[in-house]
């Protein structure tokens, strides 16, 4: 049977694979508010077609850190004091980018949208960037100590390694954003983002060998589930060139699936690399944290296990139901709230 | 600098911030999913517009309330990693519960609710405000056990120097959570009433749309008065359950440092020398301190020396009195401005059962109710300074102190830019939130309802590139 630490793990994993998928286009399309839109009208379009998701689509990271906290409570304390000044800035990043989207258009001041829509684009850029910097970390390994401590030093957490890592993110989120915006908009609007994701396509690719040759080199996950991940790693890059085929062949909504996919495999690569370990050290093996060391009582995994099987299917349902009750394309003519 | 008192200003200034709009959420959203009701059942236009126009101001206030939040959940780890250590265990899960439970479904149905007016049917959006309104508050109990296991810990056993979980049922119905929770939530659904009141008095006085604030008052009025009843009842049970489990919080939030005598009386107020221990210039209500921690005309109250002398013996040399001043005032406080809602509450009722509101002008009365919309937020914000304040030492009473707490990884000067930054942010966003708050206000229900239609119906038109 399913051991309960590797249940909570793949848990874990599923909230962050979801949170990259979901608020990945979020980010993208934050982005593309400013990369994409010539003007206010529509920004607001772009903003609106994420009006309804952005904020449950947020909860996905609450709900990981909290299964963090709660499953595997020094993985959570370890990372989240570890990262300290990079988490500061991804929760103010947050902070202003969720109330700019709500407080936009609530003044009609030119300085006023201005501002909240610098708010925005960096809010929606510095969170892929971060988490992508965090998640090489974790592969790359980072000085924890034996009291599972972990004081980096600022070239641990950013160096060439990482910085590949947090731009393949960030650029990741971008096309699955514009590839999202093809879904929800219509026009020229809708032609422009198809375009934008079409030449990205060779950069986004570029980045994804680029970070995995490195993760090859300088990591051992490769050594340690060379098999799966080369396995994954083939599916990933089917999943890319089809993309490829389909944005170019216009055929949106498989598009988006596979910029999706492309996520979901990447996610799923670092976390089959990681396992059992969540956190490599590099002072010792024996100091990585692991799923079993890091991990809360049988008792505690055993009742959150119940709890978190129980809800998890009605989460998914009425998160379902509210795509569908807004599967509507936005236009000019939407009534736009943001 | 030094890392505990830093670690605990920046927990302070966070929480303290967050919990100004919590409350305001919680309430306003109970409120206005009773007026959408009213429009359902009655079909009368007029409550849907007060729906509208309430919730312009709910989603200014919770947006702010979900940003602040999710720092509240990362900041546990990031400046008291040791904590999250030793209690993640059993402290972790109801917070993974409030998400899986509460956030998802709270941020799910108010987008629905926002943007759903035409594409669901009536009852359908209604069930969403319902259950936007219903997510709030399960988050608010699953927080609240939380933080109960803090002030009371149950549920659990020690293990590898860890506390380990091994009774999920009796960490959710913890005594202390069971009264802790209905205070802190009709407190808040007084908050959100006291809010709409107070605004509603504010535009009657402006003689501006009269009919529809009367209505908005009388709701508000309604929820005011039987919320703040309730509060007072739970408090009550709080104090009682205080007086068993946290003695020495009692012992400070009152100022008694030597066991008092048998019956107890209370102490209105007092100058207290912490230093010499003792008080002077004490005013006294004979009985009344018996009666408020045991129902009875008798019993004494332990106080602060005899309970030092106990937790020395108990959990070795150290300080065990919390800062008695910040705990015996910020009790007063909250009792004074709670006192002070109850008789605004009453005579808001009584005029609105009397049909006097708008017939007779009652001036002074709605320049109080203007007013009145600060005193739930002194009354939340002080009963959270005395319940933590009053714990200290500790962070889990009698298990860890807050000094042990902290994140051993993370220097002064990180936090000393973190506090920096959030406290800047806070303030802008303090500001902006007010400015809104003003604005939508002044503008009122019927300008904000043509000013939708004319984006709406006209893209094209300049208003509609600029909106």
């Amino acid at each position: 049977m399913l051991e309960l630490n590797t249940l909570w793990f793949i848990l874990v994993a599923v909230l962050f694979i979801g949170f990259f998928f979901l608020e990945g286009f979020d980010f993208g399309v934050g982005m593309s508010t400013q990369l994409l839109a010539k003007n206010d009208l529509e920004r607001r379009i772009l903003i609106n077609s994420i009006g309804p998701f952005w904020d449950a689509n947020e909860v996905w990271l609450i709900t990981a850190g909290g299964a963090m906290f709660a499953a595997f409570p020094h993985w959570y304390a370890t990372m989240f004091s570890g990262f300290y000044t990079p988490l500061v800035v991804v929760l103010l990043a947050l902070i202003v980018r969720a109330t700019g989207f709500e407080l936009r258009a609530k003044d009609n001041h030119p300085a006023w949208k201005k501002a909240w829509d610098i708010c925005i684009f960096l809010g929606s850029l510095l969170p892929p960037l971060l988490f992508g910097v965090v998640f090489a970390c974790f592969m790359q390994g980072l000085p924890i100590d034996k009291n599972m401590e972990l004081n980096a030093g600022f070239f641990d957490i950013v160096n060439y390694y990482t910085l590949t890592g947090g731009l393949t993110v960030l650029v990741l989120c971008l096309v699955h954003g514009l590839v999202f915006t093809t879904l929800r908009t219509v026009g020229d609007l809708q032609d422009r983002a198809r375009n934008m994701a079409q030449k990205l396509l060779p950069l986004l690719g570029v980045l994804l060998t680029l970070f995995s040759a490195l993760t090859y080199i300088k990591t051992d996950i490769f050594k340690e589930r060379g098999l799966i991940l080369s396995f994954i790693f083939s599916l990933g890059v089917i999943a890319f060139v089809v993309g490829g085929f389909f944005i170019s062949r216009k055929m949106d909504s498989w598009a988006f699936g596979m910029t999706g996919s492309v996520i979901a495999f990447s996610f799923i690569s670092i976390f089959i690399g990681l396992f059992p370990r969540v956190m490599v050290s590099s002072i010792s093996d024996t100091f990585s944290l692991t799923i079993h060391n890091a991990a809360s009582g049988h008792y505690s995994l055993k009742v959150m296990t119940i709890v978190a099987l129980t809800l998890l299917p009605f989460v998914l349902g009425y998160q379902v139901w509210s795509y569908y009750v807004f599967r509507k394309r936005i236009t000019e003519k939407s009534h736009l709230e943001y | 600098m030094d890392m505990v008192f830093l670690s605990r200003l920046q927990f302070a200034a966070t929480t303290i911030f967050h919990f100004f709009f919590v409350p305001i959420s919680i309430g306003l959203v109970f409120i206005i999913a009773i007026m959408e009701s009213f429009y359902v059942k009655t079909g009368n236009e007029e409550y849907k517009k007060m729906a509208k126009f309430w919730g312009k101001l709910f989603l200014i206030n919770f947006v702010i309330g979900i940003v602040t939040g999710i720092l509240q959940e990362f900041q546990f780890g990031m400046n008291w990693s040791n904590y999250s250590r030793f209690v993640g265990d059993v402290f972790g899960a109801p917070l993974a519960v409030e998400a899986l439970l509460a956030f998802f479904m709270e941020s799910t149905f108010i987008g629905l609710w926002i943007f759903g007016w035409d594409r669901l049917s009536k009852k359908v959006h209604l069930l969403c405000i319902w259950l936007t309104a219903l997510g709030t508050t399960i988050s608010a109990f699953w927080i609240l056990a939380a933080n109960s296991f803090m002030q009371h810990p149950v549920g659990f056993e020690l293990n590898n120097g860890r506390a380990e979980m091994n009774d999920f049922f009796a960490l959710i119905t913890n005594g202390q959570v069971l009264v802790e929770f209905p205070h802190t939530v009709f407190a808040a659904f007084a908050t959100g009433a006291f809010l709409v009141t107070g605004i509603s008095a504010y535009k009657i006085l402006r003689k501006q749309e009269i009919d529809f604030f009367k209505k908005s008052f009388q709701i508000g009025i309604t929820v005011a008065l039987i919320s703040t009843f309730l509060v007072l009842v739970a408090g009550h049970a709080q104090a009682q359950y205080l007086v068993e489990t946290q003695p020495m919080k009692m012992a400070a939030s009152e100022g008694l440092w030597e066991t008092s005598e048998d019956p107890a009386p209370w102490t209105v107020v007092a100058n207290i020398d912490v230093e010499k221990k003792e008080n002077s210039a004490e005013v006294k209500i004979p009985y009344l301190l018996s009666i408020l921690s045991y129902n009875t005309l008798d019993g004494s109250v332990k106080g602060m020396n005899e309970l030092q002398a106990e937790y020395v013996q108990q959990y070795g040399e150290g300080d065990y009195i919390p800062p008695v001043k910040t705990t015996f005032w910020s009790f007063r406080i909250m009792v004074a401005a709670g006192v002070a809602m109850i008789l605004l509450a009453i005579y808001g009722v009584y005029l609105g059962w009397k049909k006097k509101l708008v017939s007779k002008p009652n001036k002074w009365f709605y320049r109080m109710m203007v007013a009145g919309i600060s005193l739930p937020i002194i009354a939340n914000t002080s009963g959270w300074i005395m319940t933590e304040i009053g714990r200290q030492p500790w962070t889990v009473f009698g298990l860890m102190t807050t000094e042990d707490s902290i994140s051993p990884s993370v220097s002064a000067g990180q936090v000393l830019f973190s506090i920096i930054s959030f406290c800047t942010i806070y303030t802008i966003l303090g500001v902006i939130m007010v400015y809104l708050f003003v604005k939508v206000i002044k503008k009122g229900p019927y300008m904000m309802e043509k000013e939708d239609t004319k984006i709406n119906n006209d893209p094209f038109a300049k208003e509609g590139f600029h909106a």
